[in-house]
């Protein structure tokens, strides 16, 4: 009898300190994995930010504010800021319309529309920045006649202007659609039905529940025209003083071997990230907020 | 059908968002990228064949497209496991590092490529540490790699991260009862739930690391042959004004392009089927 129950249970017992064994380690897997993504993470991500911000201040603060005080630099944060006024309202508008024109209604041809939207995206900056000197170029069709006209566009803000505007198309339609879609078509009827207008429609119903999601929009345009490089680089021509936005002036300097000062000007830039990335994140809440609602 | 036409008429808008965008598409896209071809289409067979066959045209094809390929690679594999540990764990810090994850969308290709060059060229962090045993890493395919490596993660994240969430527990659970492992059933029932967005965040990753400029060109050092990568071949045949030969190597990335989008449009399809079918 004694005998037989102490077969019985050993083999439960064992059972029992195995499993507790893996459940044991089955706790250190959370543990494990966060630590590998969180190594990822700041392998990846924060180490090449963190250098930014320290490189810059390298030499000083009175460096750093004397390298960014310089008429190069000031003229190049001015233009960067002229661009991004002048782009990001345009495609704004845009984005809007056909966000409003393809979450709204199904035509034939929506998708060729779709893809036309999402193409420069995947089409390399620096093609981006080519066609435009194809198109405007001194080489191209129309070179001759805009020179007999002393009308310059490559080389100098025009060509900047277009490939900026070529570049950021897609942000707030891509960031409006999928809303515009979910939400339907059944509130706007009802006003319509109700006696408002179509503008009073779009203005106090569509507008208001779009807001938070076109600021998104907005933001990462901005954020984009700020920052783009290889589209400018190849339709800019370089011209320190003239056609110099800050991402170029940061090459210009690394080029010449003046590191702190294009730490300095990146540095500009990062903040511009790191408050892009905020209102993103607070613009995102609301968001999700919102539909939830 | 009825339904529709009925719906078209009783929203206003549709005529005039129409050709707003029809317009703007046009100008700003159609006309853009059509002188390409049209320039394409002034070359002969002869000078296209030509530029595209060059040995140092070819080596920057296959370094674009390699290192972008290894990279959503890796990302594949660590992207996927930043938007699990993201969703499924609670950690100190959470929110910051899932804020952090748009990090490369936000900063500038240029400082990017600026702060990568710094911290892999000889004296800069990890650089320091690489030299000491012997290896190099900016300025040569690998320096390309991890700058497309930063590019591509919240691509990975953000695709996978969603369908993550919206993930049916019960399965899990089933799977649990049933006495698969963690590993059986992330194996078995998770991953085959994850991966159409794991290929979908993959394509859209190499598709943007192929045309990377900005971020690359610091951290690569630009030497032809190794670590010249095919949008700098663009820049460096429009300096010396072969029109002919920037044109040719632009048209090539171009359809890589459109077919890459005509994929990742295929996989995004998919995906919403997955999801809408998976609850």
């Amino acid at each position: 009898m004694d005998n037989s129950i102490a077969a019985v249970t050993l083999p439960q017992a064992e059972i029992a300190a195995k499993s507790n064994l893996s459940l044991r380690l089955k706790k250190f897997i959370p543990a494990g994995l966060i630590l590998v993504a969180l190594s990822y993470f700041a392998l990846v991500l924060l180490l090449p930010l963190g250098t930014v911000l320290v490189e810059a201040f390298a030499k000083g603060i009175g460096f750093y504010l004397d390298t960014l005080l310089e008429s190069e630099a000031i003229h190049a944060m001015q233009l960067t800021l002229l661009m991004a006024l002048m782009v990001v309202p345009l495609n704004a508008a845009f984005g809007i319309a056909a966000a409003w024109l393809l979450g709204k209604y199904r035509f034939p041809g929506r998708s060729v529309l779709i893809t036309l939207i999402d193409l420069p995206f995947s089409v390399s900056p620096v093609v981006a920045g080519l066609v435009f000197v194809l198109l405007f170029g001194a080489q191209s069709a129309l070179g001759p006649w805009l020179q007999a006209h002393d009308i310059k566009i490559i080389f100098a803000l025009p060509g900047i202007w277009l490939s900026s505007l070529f570049v950021t198309l897609p942000f707030v339609a891509r960031e409006l659609l999928p809303l515009l879609e979910s939400q339907g078509t059944d509130q706007e009827e009802s006003s319509i039905m109700l006696g408002a207008s179509g503008w009073q429609t779009f203005r106090y119903i569509s507008l208001p529940q779009m807001k938070w999601a076109l600021i998104h929009g907005i933001i990462l345009c901005n954020a984009r025209v700020m920052g783009e490089f290889g589209a400018v680089s190849v339709v800019s021509g370089h011209i320190r003083g003239q056609t110099n936005t800050l991402p170029l002036l940061v090459e210009i300097l690394y080029n010449e071997y003046q590191f702190t000062a294009a730490f300095a000007a990146a540095s500009v830039l990062a903040l511009l990230a790191l408050v892009t990335l905020v209102i993103k994140r607070i613009s995102f809440r609301k968001q999700s907020l919102s539909i939830e609602a | 059908m009825a339904f529709f036409a009925k719906n078209k008429r009783v929203v206003p808008g549709f005529r005039v968002t129409l050709s707003i965008t029809l317009f703007y598409l046009a100008l700003m896209v159609v006309i853009p990228l059509a002188s390409l071809v049209f320039k394409t289409s002034t070359l002969s067979w002869d000078q296209l064949w030509h530029t595209i066959s060059s040995p140092r045209v070819l080596a920057a094809c296959r370094l674009s497209v390699g290192a972008a390929l290894a990279a959503a690679a890796v990302n594949a594999v660590f992207g996927t496991l930043l938007a699990w540990v993201l969703v499924r764990y609670r950690f100190p810090g959470r929110s910051l590092v899932d804020a952090f994850v748009d990090l490369p969308v936000a900063l500038p290709t240029a400082v990017a490529g600026l702060a990568l060059a710094a911290v892999y060229s000889e004296n800069g962090f990890i650089g320091k540490i690489a030299h000491s045993f012997g290896w190099q890493i900016a300025f040569t395919p690998i320096g390309v790699f991890i700058a497309l490596v930063f590019v591509g993660i919240p691509f990975l994240v953000r695709t996978v991260q969603p369908v993550l969430a919206d993930l049916e527990k019960g399965l899990e659970e089933a799977g649990n009862t049933l006495g698969a492992s963690s590993w059986q059933n992330f194996r078995f029932v998770i991953l085959p739930q994850l991966l159409p967005a794991i290929l979908t965040g993959a394509a859209l990753a190499f598709g943007r690391a192929v045309g990377e400029y900005g971020s690359v060109i610091f951290i690569a050092g630009n030497v032809p042959m190794v670590s010249e990568i095919a949008p700098l071949l663009i820049i460096s045949k429009l300096e010396q004004y072969d029109y002919a030969g920037a044109t040719a190597i632009a048209l090539l990335l171009l359809v890589l392009s459109i077919v890459l989008l005509g994929v990742i449009n295929f996989l995004q399809s998919r995906l919403q089927r997955h999801r809408l079918s998976g609850g």
